[in-house]
């Protein structure tokens, strides 16, 4: 294998690193909840996908020959990553936002998560960060 | 023609199952692509009662244009929020909760929409209105948030608007 394609590969992987590195750190650093969610859902997509890209090139130049798997597995993180993300923004708002402490939603009044009935509304907990 | 829609009740699922399939044995053969459309005959037709109607896709360039547009931004993304998380302090950083009225009415129009906006820079998308008129999304750092809800219109809305309905 060139020697160029190894410092390729390399550069892929540091930088995957120093992303999943970065998402993970700001899961200490950001002060609440709703913003922690940011760091993983973003940073370490790239965290992945350096790693993922390096992972390819190695399969391509060492082994000669295209590994798909790569491709699947950004795929499936792109169709997953949101919805968790969406689903533990979904048990954030249901446990400790109120009607009124998010925006309006216009004429719908209020937003999906608080649309249920009153027996089933959490008890409430005080507001946290 | 009746009967073929019966049993293939998504043409397209179906033909992405056996690229799934193929790609997932990472080796073409007859043996794999056969066992492909098995699987994407059988699996469409088995949940065919969770997908009650089918979403209708036009411009196909328009999708992979959509598609490079998002990639492209979630690189970009992943540098923005990075720089947030490591040089803002969180005095100085301002989340904000956002509305983004929706004119898209399909569910699968707004599920991708919803998918973009958490991929892409500092949103994430949290709630859908009562009635599926506004989407809720939350902002990591946003000083102007009108112009974030601008830019989720114009740049990602309009798009899917096209593709989608």
């Amino acid at each position: 294998m060139s020697a160029i394609f190894e410092y390729i590969i390399a550069a892929a992987v540091v930088l995957g690193g120093v992303f999943g590195l970065v998402g993970s750190f700001g899961l200490i650093k950001l002060n609440d909840a709703m913003s922690r969610l940011h760091a993983p859902t973003k940073a370490t997509t790239l965290g992945v996908g350096g790693v993922l890209i390096a992972s390819m090139i190695h399969a391509i130049v060492s082994e000669g020959q295209i590994s798909w798997h790569e491709l699947l597995i950004t795929l499936f993180l792109f169709l997953t990553a949101p919805i968790t993300a969406n689903f533990i923004a979904k048990a954030h708002i249901h446990r400790h936002e109120t009607p009124e402490s998010l925006p309006p939603a216009g004429e719908d009044r209020i937003w999906a998560t608080h649309d249920i009935r009153p027996e089933e509304q959490p008890a409430p907990l005080p507001p946290h960060n | 023609m009746r009967l073929l829609a019966r049993i293939f009740p998504h043409p397209i699922l179906t033909g992405l199952l056996t690229l799934v399939w193929l790609l997932l044995v990472n080796r073409y053969s007859i043996n794999s692509l056969l066992f492909g459309l098995f699987l994407g005959t059988v699996i469409p037709f088995i949940t065919r009662p969770y997908w009650p109607n089918r979403p209708r896709l036009h411009h196909p360039i328009k999708i992979v244009v959509y598609i490079a547009i998002v990639i492209w931004d979630i690189i970009l993304a992943n540098f923005t929020v990075a720089k947030i998380v490591l040089f803002k302090s969180n005095a100085a950083r301002k989340p904000a909760w956002i509305t983004v009225p929706l004119a898209l009415k399909s569910p699968e129009a707004i599920t991708a929409l919803a998918g973009t906006i958490t991929l892409t820079p500092g949103t994430v998308s949290a709630d859908l209105s009562a009635g599926g008129h506004y989407l809720l999304v939350h902002c990591l750092d946003a000083p102007d948030p009108d112009a974030v809800r601008d830019e989720i219109k114009t740049r990602y809305e309009r798009r899917l608007m096209e593709i989608f309905e």
